[in-house]
């Protein structure tokens, strides 16, 4: 009969409508604003309103989620603060569209490259969030951010990021890529662990 | 695979069929990873026909040019035109390429024997500047009418110059920071033509598209008594998807002719993947389709596998995450189809909202592994950028197993047997069979109109070749049926990933280190994928550099657009945006 099929589709929009009360009245008003809510929302079960009303409510990020690379810095015991970079240029080179500008300089005794940049910059215009300068890093001294909420009014000045601006402790990437960060730790101590019994093997048979 | 493998036989060997039939006139490219024939230009036609009609080439994949160019002093410059052919009923490709001097490159045109090289000579005379002789309306595609010189030639350089190839010198070490807009500032960045006055110009795109569909008309019909309109839909309207335009000749409701006008998004990709070292081509091919990144990187990383040889082979698991992510990626891109064609029939949002909600769970999937929902930027030379993190695995199988199925049937409960659906979509845009090869259509439009050719099948790739699933296809090439093959293919797809997610092995994502540079072997290759859209190629060219020589886009929406004319002509004017809709088009992949 004529007519059928569109009845057939009104009745699905109306599962869905009735759905969006069901689902509503069984969580009880907990199904916005709450994290659960915010995951049921996002999970396969989820029937009814699907939306998430930012900016009240985000969406939590997963541990991959790439934006903006920041810099590393790691704390000494007196607190002082050093990069983990070493200026070897891998990340600028590497870069698709060419954003990373690194400022390497000279120890003026030994004119040997000092390892930690004066400056780096990154034009967060330009940068497409690719992702490569963490993933090519031999030294773990760029990672990629979890923050996304960089608007600003200027796009000149503000968006080239200096090296300030980029560096974060360590401690703040151990927090945000959690997973991640344990298993560079063991590598870099197991690689640590290598060098020492390495030299340890160098030192015993010259005593 | 091919007539002849990347290691090409010494000239002495046995000259082919084909090299007997043409004496003189077709040679074997003999350059060491190279592969095919070298046809002379006078001969082009002949030689065509016969590949065509006697040994059963009939789908021509791909035209493009490549520049041979090098200033030195005596160097041997030419242009090549490269042509990829395949036969409709599966198997290999068959290449061949003229040569023609810089200077003065005239090709004849193959309009006649393959309509669909009509765009992509365009494209190669707009980007090249090779002139096809013959051709019926050979005006730039990509560039607007008007534009001085041919941009991807090798001596061609951009307003915003800075170096020939990356990287780029002042990076590292001294970093002087600074904008290329302000050293080469708007307004001096132009070099224009000897004698040229800004004041007495004239533009002439538009004269010109309006010359073609005048032609175009009166070819439809010679005796024009009614008065005919132009109309222009687009570029600025929701109905085609991003900023493209059709200029359509109106008789009362009926198109007369119908002009595509593209390139307002055109970023000239392929130059810029020239000037990138290989690895950074990989998230520059997501931005080209961004509903499908997977895929796109799937293709390119099949290209530059094909060239590095054993040592990029991927490991087991690669393989199958692989086809598992280029699989929800053809769902997720076919769910928007479907919602967007919804919107192009007048359904207004309803069916788009309620397919994308599903594509936003397998973006989830696609965040949480890759790092980003669109631009994935996954895959790599030999693997995959990272392994699935705990997981996902299982929420993939949740999906695949009860979510995807139960909504794609909700879907078709919903749109399917919906009598507006079917009467604005039956019989509305039809293709046939012949057409559709002809015109170098792919995808599910080559499909919808009965020809079961999927690039899975017929010359697999990946490890496609062990999952069992059928070739969607469906008989009356019309907008319905490219509707239905579309949920024919999602539902291909979850058999697909099915087998996966439960023979995906344990063990290395990557084989070899995942360096930095990337060696890639002097040669050519062509690597192409079934993509949501159709099939998508890559082109590439390695003179054992960094940077790749030749970087290429067998872009399916693009190709997809030749037969829109056909389609349209001589129905309604809203019929235009339907057939459009069922294309399914993106305009970062059709501009590139
Ligand atoms: S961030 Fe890493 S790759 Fe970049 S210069 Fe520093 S150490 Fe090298
Ligand atoms: S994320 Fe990519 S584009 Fe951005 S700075 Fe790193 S390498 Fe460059």
């Amino acid at each position: 009969m004529y007519g059928i099929g569109v009845l057939k589709g009104m009745w699905v929009t109306l599962v869905h409508f009735i759905q969006t009360f069901v689902d509503d009245i069984k969580w009880a008003g907990k199904r916005y604003y709450t994290p659960e809510g915010i995951a049921h929302r996002s999970s396969k079960d989820t029937k009814g309103i699907f939306t998430v009303q930012y900016p009240e409510e985000k969406l939590p990020v997963p541990e991959e989620f790439r934006y903006i690379p920041i810099l590393l810095q790691e704390e000494d015991e007196h607190g002082n603060l050093h990069d983990r970079c070493t200026s070897c240029g891998i990340c600028a080179k590497v870069c698709p569209p060419q954003c990373i500008w690194i400022v390497r300089t000279e120890d003026p005794v030994t004119k040997r490259p000092v390892p930690e940049p004066v400056d780096f910059f990154i034009d967060v215009d330009i940068c497409m969030n690719c992702g490569y300068c963490a993933e090519y890093c031999p030294f773990d001294a760029i990672k990629m951010d979890h923050d996304y909420e960089l608007a600003t009014f200027d796009r000149h000045v503000q968006n080239i990021y200096n090296k300030e601006k980029l560096s974060k402790p360590v401690s703040y990437y151990a927090k945000i890529r959690p997973t991640n960060y344990a298993r560079e730790e063991a590598l870099r101590a197991a690689e640590a662990a290598k060098k020492v019994e390495a030299a340890a093997a160098k030192a015993a048979p010259a005593s | 695979m091919t007539e002849q493998t990347a290691t090409a036989p010494a000239p002495a060997a046995e000259p082919t069929e084909l090299e007997k039939r043409f004496p003189g006139a077709v040679k074997r490219d003999a350059r060491p990873g190279y592969e095919g024939y070298v046809v002379e230009a006078g001969k082009l036609r002949e030689v065509a026909t016969a590949i065509r009609d006697e040994m059963g080439y009939d789908y021509l994949s791909s035209v493009t040019a490549v520049d041979y160019f090098s200033d030195a002093p005596n160097a041997n410059n030419f242009i090549e035109v490269v042509y990829h052919l395949y036969k409709s009923t599966g198997g290999g490709s068959l290449v061949y390429k003229v040569q023609v001097p810089r200077d003065n490159s005239v090709v004849p045109s193959l309009v006649d024997i393959y309509p669909g090289a009509d765009f992509q000579e365009r494209e190669a005379w707009d980007l090249y500047g090779v002139k096809f002789d013959g051709h019926p309306d050979l005006r730039r595609i990509l560039m607007w009418e008007g534009f001085n010189g041919h941009p991807m030639r090798k001596d061609w350089k951009e307003p915003y110059f800075e170096e020939e190839l990356k990287p780029f010198k002042n990076r590292w070490p001294e970093g002087q920071v600074y904008r290329i807009e302000d050293h080469n500032p708007f307004g001096r960045n132009v070099k224009y033509p000897a004698g040229f006055d800004p004041e007495g110009f004239r533009e002439s795109a538009d004269p010109a598209l309006y010359d073609s569909l005048e032609r175009a008309a009166r070819a439809y019909s010679e005796d024009i008594d009614t008065e005919q309109v132009v109309v222009n839909l687009g570029p600025q309207h929701p109905s085609t998807h991003g900023v493209f335009r059709m200029a359509v000749r109106l008789d009362g409701e009926t198109i007369v002719a119908l002009k595509p006008v593209m390139g307002y998004l055109h970023r000239n990709h392929e130059q810029i993947g020239e000037r990138n070292t290989w690895i950074m081509n990989m998230p520059f091919t997501d931005r080209l389709d961004y509903l499908s990144s997977m895929s796109n990187n799937f293709g390119y990383a099949l290209a530059v596998e094909k060239l590095m040889g054993e040592k990029a082979a991927p490991p087991e698991r690669a393989q199958y995450i692989r086809v598992i992510m280029a699989e929800l990626t053809r769902i997720s891109n076919h769910l928007w189809a479907i919602g967007f064609l919804l919107n192009d029939l007048g359904a207004f949002f309803t069916p788009a909202l309620y397919a994308i909600t599903e594509r936003e769970l397998i973006l989830d999937i696609f965040e949480a592994t890759t790092g980003s929902r669109m631009m994935c930027n996954y895959f790599r030379f030999g693997g995959v950028a990272r392994d699935f993190p705990a997981g996902q695995l299982d929420k993939i199988k949740d999906l695949v197993r009860e979510r995807l199925p139960r909504k794609i049937d909700e879907l078709d409960l919903y749109l399917t047997q919906n009598e507006l659906v079917r009467s604005r979509g039956e019989n509305v845009g039809v293709i046939t069979p012949e057409e559709a090869i002809a015109y170098s259509t792919a995808g599910p439009v080559l499909r919808a109109s009965g020809v079961p050719y999927d690039i899975r099948r017929a010359d697999p790739y990946g490890i496609y070749d062990r999952f069992d699933f059928d070739v969607a296809v469906r008989y009356h090439g019309d907008v319905y049926d490219r509707y239905m093959i579309r949920l024919d293919e999602m539902r291909q797809s979850l058999h697909i990933l099915e087998q996966a997610v439960k023979q995906i092995p344990e063990g290395e994502i990557m084989t070899g280190k995942n360096p930095y540079q990337v060696r890639v072997p002097a040669g050519e290759s062509y690597g192409r994928v079934e993509g949501p859209k159709g099939e998508l190629g890559y082109y590439v060219v390695s003179n054992g550099k960094a940077n790749p020589y030749r970087y290429h886009v067998r872009a399916p929406s693009f190709i997809n657009l030749t037969i829109l004319e056909k389609m349209c002509v001589g129905s309604k004017v809203a019929d235009a945006v339907v057939n459009l809709g069922s294309i399914d088009i993106v305009l970062g992949e059709v501009d590139r």
